[in-house]
C-alpha cells in the first residue's frame, strides 16, 4: 500500500540547513500538495527523492527498495520516479516526439519501432499528437510542459513528482497543464505536486503538505487544512496566499 | 634525413642554456618593438576604418570593408612576404625586414582592430550621438567627445584577444629575416646544435609569460577604466 | 617596371591549394577529435582536484599561449635531438594539429558549458546515467553550439597552414605559399606571385565561409543557439 516513505531526510547547502528532518509517506493512487513560501526546501525536498539532489541524511523507500542506500542502483529508481520540472527542461535539440522516446530508447531499451508508438500515445494523451515533430521552441510554455509531461509518463512511472509546473507559464497556459494533471491524479497516477495553485489542490489532493523553513509544519486533508488549519503559520500563509490569488485560490 | 643523435634533456643540458638567454631577451626585444609598432599603426588605421565603415556614405564605407576583407583573408606569412618582398625587390623601395613586418602585420591587425571597435560603436546606443548633436557639437566632435571614448572603453575585451595574437604572429617576422628571437634560436641552434631543443623550449616559455603578464595587465587597464553602466552585453 | 603575370604558374598554384586543403582538413579532423576530448575532460573530470583536469588545463595553456612558429620549430628542429626525427610535411601537420586542438578545447568547453544545466538534470531524472546523458543530451547540443567557433578556427587554420613551408620547402610542403615561394624562386616576380597567391587565399577563404554557414544553416534547430548577424 505505501509506494514511498520518506525518512527524516536532512540536507544543507554551506551554513543554511536546507531540510531539517522532513519525512512523510505516499500511497499508491495517492497525490500529495506541498505548499509553502519559496525558499522551504520544497523544491530540494523533491530532488532528494530520487537523488538528484543527495540528502545528507535520513533514508528514503521506494516500495521495498532502498533509495538512499550505496548499494542501490539509482538510475534504476529515477526510471520509476517521473519528474517535471517548473522550467520544462525540454531536450532543446529533440522534437517532442524525440524527447518522448529518448528514454524509451536509451534508458528501457525499447525497439524504435515499440518506443515510437508509444511516444505518439503519450502525446496523444496529453493532447499533443500534431505537434510531435515541432522542436521545443516552437511550443508555448504550456505545450512545452504537456510534452514534458507526456516525457515522464512514457516511463511508466510508479510515482511523478512535479516541481511548481505551472509556475513560470503564463496565466491562460495553466490551465491546460492542469488539465492534464488533474486527468491524472482521477486515473490513480501517484504524485507529490508542488504548486501555489489552490483551486487545484482542493480538488484532487488527498493531502496538503505545508513546508516552512525546512521542515513540514502541518499536513492533512485539503477541507481541514483549508478550513480549520492547526498551526498559526500555516494559517497565516493560507491567507497571504489568497490575498495574491483571489479567495478561492487559481 | 636528420642523423637523429639523442641528446637529452638532463639538468646540465639546461644549465646550459642560461647563457644563451640574454641573446634570446635580445631577440625577444625585437619581437615587442615590433608589437608596438604593429599595435599602434593598427589601432590608427583600425579606427578609421572602423568610422568609415559605420559612418562614412556608401562608397566610402564599401573601401573600408573591402580592405578589412583582404587583409583578413589574406595569411599573416603571405602579407609579410608581399609586403617586404614586393616592396624592396619588385618596386624597389628600400624598406627593412622590420619596417616590412611592422606594416605588414599592423595592416593586418588594423583590419581586425576595426572589427572591435566597429562592434563598440554600433553597440552604443543611438541617443547618445543624438544628445551630443543636441548639445551643438558638430558630428566629427561628438563622435570623437562622445562616442569614441565609450565605443575604446567597450573594445578592451576584443582587444585583449587580439593582443595576444598578434604577440605570437611576430615570430613570423623570422620568415623574412628581422633578427627576432627565432632568427637568435637558429643562431644558437647553429652552433650549439644540442641545446635545439631547450633553447626552443625556452623560448616558449618566454611567451607564455609575455602572454598572460600581456592579458593580466589589460584586464587591469578595462578595470581602471570601467564605467558604472557602460558595459559590452555578454 | 612591369607587372608580371603567367599562365603556366597556375598548375603548381593548384596543386599547392591542394595540399592546403588537406592539411587544413586533417589538423582539423584530428583536432577536432582531440580538442572534443580535451573539453570533455576539462568539464566532467573532477575540476581542482583531478590530475587529468590539471593536464589539460595545462596542455590548453601551453599551445595557447605559445606562438605556432615555435611549436613549429620545436618539432622540427628541437625534437631530433631526442631521436624523433619528422619530415616536414608531418612536423607541421602534428605542430598545427596540436595547436587546433588547444583551441578547439576550449570552443567546445564553451559549448559544452552553455548548455543549460536543467539538460542534464532532465536527462538524469529519466535514469540515464552521467555518460548517456552526456552522450545523448550534452553533446549533441554543444556540437551544434561548437560550429560558429569552429568554423572560425577552421578559417584560421587554413591561413595558418601557410607556415608549414618555412621549415623546410619540399613536395610535402609545397602548399599555396609554398608553391608560391617556388615560383618566385624561379621567376623572381615576388609581387606578382604573392598577391596571386593571396587572392587564392582569398578565395578559398570565401568559399569556405559560405559553406560553413550553410551548413550552420542545414543543422539548425530553432531555440538552439543564437541566428548569426546578417553581412
Ligand atoms: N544547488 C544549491 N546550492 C546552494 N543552495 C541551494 C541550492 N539549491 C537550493 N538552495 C537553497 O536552498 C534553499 C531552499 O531552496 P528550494 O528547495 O529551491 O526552495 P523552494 O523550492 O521551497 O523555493 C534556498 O535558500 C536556496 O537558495
Ligand atoms: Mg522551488
Amino acid at each position: 500500500m505505501t509506494l514511498l516513505t520518506v525518512e527524516d531526510v536532512h540536507k544543507r547547502y554551506g551554513r543554511e540547513e536546507v531540510l531539517k528532518g522532513v519525512s512523510l509517506t505516499l500511497n499508491r493512487g495517492e497525490t500529495k500538495v506541498v505548499i509553502g513560501p519559496s525558499g522551504t526546501g520544497k523544491s530540494t525536498l523533491l530532488r532528494c527523492v530520487n537523488r538528484l539532489t543527495e540528502p545528507d541524511s535520513g533514508r528514503i523507500w521506494l516500495e521495498n527498495v532502498e533509495v538512499t542506500s550505496a548499494k542501490t542502483d539509482i538510475n534504476h529508481i529515477r526510471a520509476q520516479i517521473g519528474f517535471v520540472f517548473q522550467d520544462f527542461n525540454l531536450f532543446t535539440h529533440l522534437t517532442a516526439l524525440d524527447n518522448v522516446r529518448l528514454g524509451l530508447v536509451s534508458v528501457k531499451k525499447l525497439p524504435k519501432k515499440e518506443a515510437t508508438d508509444r511516444a505518439m500515445a503519450e502525446l496523444e494523451r496529453v493532447g499533443l499528437r500534431h505537434k510531435a515533430k515541432a522542436y521545443p521552441a516552437q511550443l508555448s510554455g504550456g505545450q512545452q510542459q504537456r510534452v514534458s509531461i507526456a516525457r515522464a509518463l512514457a516511463m511508466d512511472p510508479k510515482l511523478i513528482l512535479f516541481d511548481e509546473p505551472t509556475s513560470a507559464l503564463d496565466p491562460e497556459l495553466i490551465g491546460e497543464v492542469l488539465a492534464v494533471m488533474i486527468r491524472l491524479a482521477e486515473e490513480g497516477m501517484t504524485m507529490i505536486v508542488v504548486t501555489h495553485e489552490m483551486g487545484f489542490a482542493r480538488s484532487v489532493a488527498d493531502e496538503i503538505v505545508f513546508m516552512e523553513g525546512g521542515v513540514i509544519v502541518e499536513h492533512g486533508p485539503p477541507d481541514r487544512l483549508f478550513r480549520s488549519p492547526e498551526k498559526p503559520r500555516t494559517a497565516e500563509f493560507l491567507r497571504r496566499i489568497s490575498e495574491l490569488y483571489g479567495q478561492e485560490g487559481r | 634525413m636528420f642523423p637523429s643523435p639523442s641528446f637529452p634533456l638532463t639538468a646540465e643540458t639546461w644549465l646550459r642554456v642560461g647563457p644563451y638567454i640574454p641573446v634570446l631577451l635580445r631577440g625577444l626585444g625585437v619581437n615587442i618593438q615590433i608589437l608596438l609598432g604593429l599595435i599602434a599603426l593598427g589601432f590608427v588605421v583600425g579606427i578609421l576604418i572602423a568610422l568609415l565603415e559605420v559612418y562614412a556614405p556608401r562608397p566610402l564605407a564599401f573601401v573600408g570593408s573591402a580592405y578589412a576583407w583582404f587583409f583578413r583573408g589574406v595569411p599573416e606569412i603571405v602579407l609579410l612576404f608581399l609586403f617586404y618582398f614586393g616592396l624592396s625587390r619588385t618596386f624597389n623601395i628600400p624598406v627593412s625586414p622590420f619596417l616590412a613586418a611592422v606594416l605588414a602585420l599592423g595592416l593586418r591587425s588594423s583590419a581586425y582592430q576595426a572589427q572591435i571597435f566597429r562592434g563598440a560603436l554600433l553597440s552604443i546606443p543611438h541617443g547618445q550621438m543624438m544628445a551630443a548633436r543636441a548639445l551643438g557639437l558638430g558630428p566629427v566632435r561628438a563622435i570623437f567627445h562622445v562616442i569614441l571614448p565609450q565605443a575604446l572603453r567597450l573594445s578592451l575585451a576584443g582587444w585583449s584577444n587580439e593582443f595576444s595574437s598578434v604577440l605570437k604572429d611576430t615570430t613570423l617576422a623570422w620568415g623574412i629575416g628581422v633578427v627576432e628571437v627565432m632568427r637568435q634560436a637558429a643562431y644558437i641552434r647553429g652552433r650549439d646544435f644540442p641545446l635545439t631543443l631547450p633553447i626552443y623550449l625556452t623560448v616558449a616559455f618566454m611567451f607564455l609569460v609575455l602572454t598572460y603578464a600581456g592579458n593580466w595587465a589589460i584586464g587591469a587597464v578595462e578595470k581602471r577604466l570601467r564605467v558604472p553602466g557602460l558595459e559590452t552585453r555578454r | 617596371m612591369n607587372l608580371v603575370f603567367d599562365w603556366a604558374w597556375l598548375p603548381r598554384l593548384s596543386q599547392g591549394l591542394v595540399l592546403t586543403l588537406e592539411l587544413t582538413a586533417l589538423c582539423m579532423g584530428l583536432g577536432a577529435v582531440f580538442g572534443a576530448l580535451l573539453g570533455l575532460v576539462r568539464v566532467y573530470s573532477g575540476g581542482k582536484f583531478s590530475p587529468l583536469y590539471w593536464l589539460a588545463s595545462g596542455y590548453v595553456h601551453f599551445f595557447r599561449g605559445t606562438p605556432l612558429l615555435v611549436q613549429l620549430l620545436t618539432i622540427y628542429f628541437g625534437l631530433p635531438t631526442v631521436g624523433i626525427a619528422l619530415s616536414p610535411f608531418w612536423a607541421g601537420l602534428v605542430a598545427m594539429t596540436l595547436n587546433t586542438a588547444a583551441y578547439q578545447a576550449e570552443y567546445f568547453r564553451g559549448a559544452i558549458q552553455s548548455v543549460k544545466a536543467g539538460q542534464m538534470m532532465a536527462a538524469r531524472s529519466l535514469g540515464m546515467t552521467r555518460v548517456q546523458a552526456i552522450r545523448h543530451v550534452i553533446l549533441p547540443q554543444a556540437l551544434r553550439l561548437v560550429i560558429p567557433p569552429w568554423s572560425n578556427e577552421l578559417i584560421y587554420m587554413l591561413k595558418y597552414s601557410s607556415i608549414v613551408s618555412l621549415t623546410r620547402l619540399d613536395a610535402g610542403t609545397m602548399d599555396l605559399f609554398g608553391a608560391g615561394r617556388w615560383i618566385q624562386s624561379r621567376t623572381f616576380r615576388y609581387f606578382e606571385v604573392y598577391i596571386i597567391v593571396a587572392l587564392f587565399y582569398l578565395a578559398l577563404v570565401l568559399i569556405l565561409t559560405l559553406v560553413l554557414r550553410w551548413v550552420e544553416g542545414r543543422v539548425r534547430i530553432p531555440g538552439l543557439g543564437t541566428p548569426r548577424r546578417s553581412v
